[in-house]
């Protein structure tokens, strides 16, 4: 709250600055603008530039810091007892700090954390105090330096507009910096689980079982941590959502194309688009509480062992969320296959279905390729609907009627709830990411590729 | 080959070759052509399904039931010292009056488990309704009044008709209190009433007191960091990619990456917020700031692409024609290019918002999905936001939170329901054809 | 306004074609009678009655959006895959009313052939391209006969030795001239009696457009040909009878001689001379 007023004075500062530049500008010609390189406005976002811009990104970078300065100063104030504690328990000594700081008190806590909570608040008291004062000062400071640069020949206009264009500049970075943010965060874990679990029996053991890494003698038992049962479990799922997504999705995109009329089009386009904009949670719930019981009863009623979190239901309920994905994308694709096509075929005397079987698809099939693999992709990153339906213990099976699980299912089990950092337990989720990450990273670009290539061929 | 009599043979033995086939041609035809319906007609039945389930099991959320008790607010229980001190009003044994109050109506009932059992009909938030009445107004002790308490889930699944009393295997209700519940209703001493404590209140253990509004409240401050970080950064890489970046390797990489970035995991964006917002900058735990700025990320893709198209979408002729009469480059994108664009990138952000307000998977990683009971007050408080609800709802084992799960998820949709028909409406009004 | 008001009378005006549209009963191919089409609004011909000679090729020309191209698809019915397209009148082929309800456009369209605009073999070989129309209608009982069939409209169209060796090769891989020429293998491959050409030249080079006239006059020996053709030239070189369109009236009709040497109608004679179009 107190860091939204301080953003919103600042604000309202540059808000000064801005009118404060423009009246001194024009005040400078004695009214006479055309004599000013630019209009005052400019004038006026130039100062009011200089006073926002340096203080917000102080602020920034003070917030973003603000809360491990304080931590770590914390912890050096204390006692060496308790410095000399590992970094697990350690984490968890700052935890209940700060958790003290906030007013939340769980049993009773002794003096020393006490202290440590009253530290925290003092540091952060004292910091947001300096906070101000630094801010406001570089505020200020921007104001008067730029007010004093005012002069009919300064270049204001393009001064703001190259200011203006280098943060747009920043700003697309942001893309890049997320792509980097994603691949350092996953490596770095992912190196430091591999530091304790040999990448070979991460990679080809048969065994995920992160629970026995629980007691201290087993850590990195060899063959908990394989990683293939997961794989085969997700790869099963995504196949069963593709098995159900791809025809359905396919041929309701070729019957939108080529044979609905405009008036069907205009109906049943948008409800199949609901579809994809229903949260992966309701389906996740969906397939839990209906698809699931469904198919257990309707196995036992023809003496099938269907398990009740089968791989079958999650991947009969991914595959009707992803129905929309396939069906839009192929859409797109048939609808860039030219008429001069369907024409020569029509013409030669093809029937509508002659033509898109032998034409349009072939035509097409790049494109639909790219399509379906970027299903794919997003078939095996998604995650509530595995999380809700699917199984949780690792099973190497080819039996979609069995409960299997999935990366990501591993990857919120594994993080849900309290870490502990540094275990092989917590690491294994993000060399899991690492693995889905590489996987859809593949997928996407092919897909992408094979999208774009398909796309210059016929424009 | 110029013989017109073998030709004209030929022709017509050629005819006779395709008469002879079309037959079986138009039945393919027609199959491929009703296999293209039924695709749509399954796709149209699942949602269907879909929507007639959550709605046939959610509905019934918003009525709870209630039970009439006759409660009188004793002074020797509640302030026996009369010394009208709130802290002591607060501690008192309301519970005590609850269970009198059941004791009166059902004299017959004496065994101890009996008693224990004729309690648990009524919910434990009785007392803490009692509590607020007193705290309220100090006035009512003493007096004797007519009160309208929330009976247990599964009470309230008995008379919503979920659980039959009895019965094996659900037989979380038994025979007495069946019997109980029987004189209630002829007594005219239970009934469903409007649910305000689920938009009013918090999550909470007891399906009968759980609400959403702590929820849609932490799903509000995810949405405002969201929005407000998400659009400007999205309009503001999409106006220099498409108006000021020079073609060349630099900006193709952005590209390819945005392209990426939109089929990246969700979950991912998850691990990139715990690694990176949590442990790195130790910003909070299962605040609404990470939650935002996470979701961020993960939104910025979708708006970028989407203000792509809209700034393509806006005809040379305009950037020409404010280049021509003397503009700046950044003056005619701002002051013309700019404002035409802009429906189609508010269309693009709402549409991202939507599925932001949606997501559930990276919220999970960042500690969103612990069980808070309070209403968050800042975008730096614990929060959780309305699809982890949903989440951790669907998880609980009590029947009553399938029907609470359900009416969540229709509160849910009707959010992204509006959404994205104001997305559909700005399209519509803002729509240009040049 | 009075211009506007000008314009729109005359855009909505009926005109009698001079010359005769008529022949003798035994040379007609196609005979039309009162043919509109209309796109929604936009009534694109209006009340056309001619007749198409057995084994000549006749000429559509005119400016553009007088409707040549509509004219030329009512006649393989490929106006049908069009959803705002209405046609009215009767269009008869050997006879036979070809809108009538128990006419199968696909029989007919196997009967007509049709070369497009832009050359637009499909992304397949070249083999294939030529195999495809056999092949659905099932015109080959085996592979022999098949390739058979290819080596033969190849062959027809003036192309098999230029691509004999490559006939694995993508039909998009050849030159435009070349694909025009596999476009047309492709529609004679199922031996229509009847070949629509739509401006089969407009996106070729002059040695591109010189090989395909001169297959025209070698295929006229065994089919009928309707081209379709914005240029004066091409018309009067290749083709016998002339039809002159503007704004979806018929002008002029005749023979191609006397047509551009002693152009009736004012608007044919503007037409011809470059005045106009
Ligand atoms: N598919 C179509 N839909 C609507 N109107 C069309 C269509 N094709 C052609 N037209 C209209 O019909 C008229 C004749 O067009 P067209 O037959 O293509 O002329 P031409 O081939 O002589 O240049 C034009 O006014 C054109 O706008
Ligand atoms: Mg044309």
């Amino acid at each position: 709250m107190k860091y939204s007023i301080l953003i919103f004075t600042v604000i309202i500062l540059s808000a000064v600055g801005f009118y404060a530049g423009r009246s001194r500008s024009s005040k400078t010609v004695n009214g006479e603008i055309r004599k000013l390189h630019s209009l005052p406005g400019y004038y006026g976002f130039y100062v009011a530039l200089w006073c926002g811009l340096p203080a917000l990104i102080v602020l920034g970078i003070w917030l973003a810091f603000q809360s491990s300065v304080v931590t770590s100063i914390v912890v050096s104030g204390l006692p060496p007892e308790i410095q000399s504690l590992s970094d697990e328990e350690m984490s968890l000594v700052i935890n209940d700090i700060v958790n003290l700081a906030h007013g939340i008190v769980v049993g009773r806590p002794d003096n020393v954390l006490l202290a440590a909570a009253e530290h925290y608040n003092r540091l952060l008291g004292t910091g947001f105090l300096a906070l101000v004062a630094v801010v406001m000062s570089i505020c200020i400071a921007g104001l008067g330096f730029s007010m004093r640069y005012i002069n009919p020949a300064m270049r204001a206009r393009i001064k703001v507009e190259q200011t203006v264009q280098v943060l747009m500049i920043l700003c697309s970075t942001v893309a890049i910096f997320t792509t980097i943010g994603i691949m350092l965060s996953v490596l770095f874990e992912s190196v430091r689980f591999f530091n304790q679990i040999p990448i070979t029996d991460f990679l080809f053991g048969v065994h995920w079982s992160p629970q026995i890494a629980i007691r201290e003698d087993q850590v990195g038992a060899s063959g908990s941590f394989g990683v293939i049962p997961l794989l085969t479990g997700t790869l099963m799922i995504s196949a069963i959502a593709m098995l159900v997504a791809v025809p359905i999705g396919l041929m309701s995109a070729i019957y939108m194309s080529e044979y609905a009329a405009e008036g069907f089009r205009t109906v049943v386009k948008p409800l199949l688009e609901v579809l994809a904009g229903i949260p992966t949670v309701v389906y996740g719930f969906f397939a839990a509480l209906i698809v699931a019981p469904f198919l257990r009863d309707l196995g036992s009623k023809i003496g099938l062992d269907v398990s009740s979190e089968s791989a079958l239901a999650a991947g009969l309920v991914m595959g009707i969320m992803i129905i929309p994905f396939v069906s839009s994308l192929s859409d797109d694709v048939i609808n860039a296959v030219p008429q001069s096509l369907r024409d020569a075929s029509l013409g030669i005397g093809a029937t509508q279905s002659e033509t898109i079987v032998h034409v349009v698809l072939p035509a097409a099939l790049p494109g639909i390729v790219g399509s379906i693999l970027l299903a794919v992709s997003r078939a095996i990153g998604e995650t509530m609907i595995v999380v809700m339906a699917a199984g949780l213990t690792a099973r190497l099976t080819a039996n979609p009627l069995e409960a299997v699980t999935t990366f990501t299912v591993q990857i919120v089990t594994l993080l849900i709830g309290d870490q502990e950092f540094d275990s092989p337990k917590t690491l294994a989720a993000f060399a899991l990411g690492l693995v889905l990450f590489i996987i859809t990273l593949c997928l996407n670009i092919i897909a992408l590729y094979a999208v774009r290539r398909y796309r210059e061929e016929y424009e | 080959m110029n013989n017109s009599g073998i030709r004209h043979d030929s022709s017509g033995t050629r005819l006779q070759l395709i008469k002879a086939g079309l037959k079986r041609r138009y039945a393919k035809e027609k199959i491929f052509k009703t296999l293209g319906i039924t695709a749509i007609v399954i796709a149209l039945m699942m949602l269907t399904v879909l929507f007639i389930t959550i709605t046939k099991n959610g509905y019934g959320a918003f009525q709870q039931t209630f039970i009439r008790l006759k409660i009188t607010f004793d002074a020797s229980v509640i302030d026996p010292e009369r010394t009208g001190d709130a802290d002591v009003l607060s501690q008192a044994d309301y519970g005590g009056l609850v269970k009198k109050t059941l004791r009166d109506m059902f004299p017959e009932v004496k065994k101890r488990r009996e008693k224990r059992d004729l309690y648990s009909i009524v919910s434990s938030g009785a007392a803490f309704q009692l509590r607020k009445m007193v705290m309220d107004d100090p006035g009512l002790i003493g007096t004797t009044q007519t009160v309208w308490v929330p009976a247990d889930d599964d009470i309230d699944m008995l008379i919503k008709g979920h659980i039959k009393a009895g019965e094996e295997g659900t037989g979380r209700i038994k025979a007495n209190e069946a019997a109980w519940v029987n004189t209630l209703i002829e007594n005219r001493a239970i009934e469903k009433r409007f649910n305000f404590a689920f938009f009013t209140g918090g999550d909470s253990r007891e399906p009968e007191l759980a609400g959403i509004w702590g929820a849609a409240v932490g799903s509000l401050y995810v949405m405002f960091v969201t929005l407000i970080l998400s659009f400007p950064l999205g309009v503001a890489t999409a106006v220099y990619l498409e108006e000021f970046a020079p073609k060349n390797i630099w900006t193709d990489i952005i590209e390819v990456n945005i392209n990426n970035l939109a089929a990246v995991p969700s979950i991912v964006f998850g691990l990139l917020g715990l690694a990176v917002f949590l442990n790195f900058f130790g910003l909070p735990r299962s605040a609404p700031i990470v939650g935002g700025l996470v979701l961020t990320l993960m939104t910025l893709p979708t708006i970028i692409i989407a203000s792509r198209v809209s700034l393509q979408s806006v005809p040379l002729s305009i950037r020409e024609g404010a280049l021509g009469v003397g503009a700046s480059k950044m003056q005619s994108v701002m002051h013309h290019v700019l404002p035409l664009a802009l429906p189609g990138m508010l269309t693009g952000t709402i549409i991202g918002m939507a599925r932001a307000l949606g997501e559930t998977a990276p919220l999970l990683m960042i500690g969103m999905v612990a069980f808070i009971v309070d209403i968050p007050a800042g975008i730096f408080d614990k929060a959780t936001v309305l699809p982890v609800q949903i989440y951790l709802w669907a998880d609980s084992p009590e029947r009553a939170f399938v029907e609470k799960t359900s009416a969540a998820i229709i509160v849910l949709l009707a959010f992204l329901l509006i959404m994205n028909a104001i997305a559909v409406v700005l399209r519509r009004k803002f729509e240009q054809r040049w | 306004m009075q211009l506007m008001d000008n314009l729109i009378m005359k855009r909505d005006e009926i005109i009698k074609p001079v010359g005769n549209p008529f022949l003798n009963e035994e040379r007609v191919k196609i005979s039309c009678r009162n043919v509109n089409v209309y796109y929604e609004e936009n009534h694109a011909i209006k009340n056309v009655s001619v007749d198409i000679a057995e084994k000549e090729v006749t000429a559509f020309i005119g400016p553009s959006g007088c409707g040549k191209s509509t004219f030329l698809r009512c006649i393989n019915r490929m106006n049908d895959t069009i959803r705002t397209c209405r046609i009215e009148g009767e269009i008869r082929l050997d006879g036979e009313n070809i809108y009538d309800k128990n006419v199968d456009p696909v029989l007919l369209r196997a009967r007509i052939g049709m070369v497009f605009q832009k050359p637009n073999p499909f992304p397949k070989s070249i083999y294939q391209n030529v195999a495809y129309g056999p092949r659905i209608h099932g015109l080959a009982r085996n592979k022999a006969e098949l390739d058979e069939i290819v080596i033969t409209s190849l062959e027809k169209a003036g192309l098999f030795k230029e691509v004999k060796d490559n006939l694995d090769h993508p039909g998009t891989s050849l030159s435009g001239g070349q694909q025009q020429r596999l476009c047309i293998a492709r529609a004679i491959s199922v031996q229509p009696e009847l070949i629509l050409m739509d401006e089969p030249c407009s996106a070729l080079d002059p040695i591109a457009t010189a090989k395909i006239e001169e297959l025209m006059d070698e295929l006229r020996q065994n089919y009928t040909i309707i081209i379709v053709t914005h240029s004066m030239q091409q018309a009067a070189r290749v083709s016998q009878r002339t039809a002159f369109f503007h704004l979806g009236n018929l002008i002029e009709v005749g023979d191609t001689n006397e047509i551009f040497v002693n152009p009736e109608h004012k608007l044919t004679q503007d037409y011809i001379t470059g005045r106009y179009g």
